[in-house]
């Protein structure tokens, strides 16, 4: 932990932990009511179809994700808010779809989801929805800690035609104007969320391709180290945070 | 694979305002816009929401194509007698979904 508060202090830009925000706290009151209210957030909506698929036996083996892990609402609990995690057979962090993927290919010898899919959406939502409530908490060891330092390096570097970090943004200017949206503080404390914007659910890492365009950047394909990682140092960076899945913004 | 939300207060007392809400997984697609290449995406929308209480009608909605995906509409009546609330959307495609939910009113 001392190696960690050395390497945190580096950046003088980043942000203090009293002044961490969630992205609820710059939505407007019409969209933090959507988002507490059960029944008029769209997200449950995948919630309630993850339940089902995680209670269907599927692929070669003929075998449920409730065969294996029993009720979700007490074997997920705090799984989504401790995500990415390290795998020992791949060798490297896991985003959660990736984990679902993992189970679906190994254990009930089905084919992989594709990201964004209506399914894969789904299931990660409802293992996502046993965390709400939790605070953030990935786990960081001497495993994961190349994986973090290169999500950090990724998330300080200028990329793109803009020539912009993520960090310039969201580490330097947050709180202020980029045209009519206020910048948030790039907390990843909802996901998989529903965006009015994209009238859908969808992945932490819909949402960072969707930034790296906004640079004029090539976004990585779905999936890859790069993303994963970022999703880490994310975590990390809002360690402590409440974890809200499925959340609304707008 | 359609799915819908309803939210409806289990009991209520006899002459009092309720509120019913629901939501429903619908891409809600306008027929305006084009994929990549050109070609019009087809309109699929739901065209008709309608509410009925003991069979009785209390409510319906017509909806266009400028309506945003997954519909949360929101209304109230009165409630009169302990029975049930039926909720109908009906769209393109043969889109069909029937909901029902019990109501106890003393």
């Amino acid at each position: 932990m001392v190696a960690l508060a050395v390497a945190t202090s580096a950046f003088a830009g980043e942000i203090p932990r009293t002044e961490r925000r969630s992205g609820y706290d710059f939505m407007s009151r019409e969209t933090r009511a959507m988002q507490d209210d059960d029944s008029a957030n769209p997200g449950l909506l995948w919630v309630l179809e993850g339940e089902a698929l995680w209670n269907r036996k599927t692929g070669a083996a003929s075998r449920s994700c409730a065969d294996c892990h029993g009720d979700a609402r007490a074997s997920m609990k705090g799984v989504a808010a401790r995500h990415p995690s390290f795998d020992a057979a791949q060798g490297r962090p896991l985003s959660l779809e990736q984990r679902i993927n993992v189970c679906r290919v190994n254990q009930q010898k089905a084919p992989a989801l594709a990201w964004e899919s209506r399914d894969l959406l789904a299931l990660t939502a409802y293992v996502a929805r046993q965390s709400r409530g939790l605070p953030i908490d990935p786990a960081v060891d001497q495993r994961t800690q190349p994986f973090l330092d290169a999500g950090r390096a990724t998330f300080h570097r200028r990329q793109g035609q803009l020539n912009l970090a993520c960090s310039q943004c969201h580490d330097d200017n947050w709180g202020r104007r980029l045209a009519g949206n206020v910048i948030p503080q790039a907390h990843p404390t909802g996901y998989p969320l529903y965006r009015l914007e994209w009238q859908s659910l969808g992945s932490l890492q819909r949402r960072l391709r969707n930034c790296l365009v906004g640079i004029r950047s090539e976004p990585y394909d779905y999936g890859a180290p790069e993303l994963v990682d970022l999703e880490l140092f994310l975590m990390w960076r809002a360690h402590g945070m409440t974890f809200e899945a499925p959340a609304v913004r707008p | 694979m359609a799915s819908a939300l309803i939210n409806v207060p289990a009991r209520a007392r006899r002459g009092e305002i309720i509120e019913l809400k629901t939501l429903i997984s619908h891409p809600m697609e306008s027929g305006h816009r084009r994929t990549h290449l050109g070609a019009l995406i087809p309109r699929d929308i739901i065209r008709l929401f309608v509410c009925t209480y003991n069979g009785t009608e209390v409510f319906r909605a017509e909806l266009h194509p400028a309506i945003a995906a997954n519909p949360f509409i929101v209304f109230s009546t009165v409630a009169t007698e302990s029975g049930t609330i039926a909720f109908r959307w009906t769209g393109d495609n043969g889109f069909s979904v029937t909901e029902s939910v019990a109501i106890t009113v003393g």
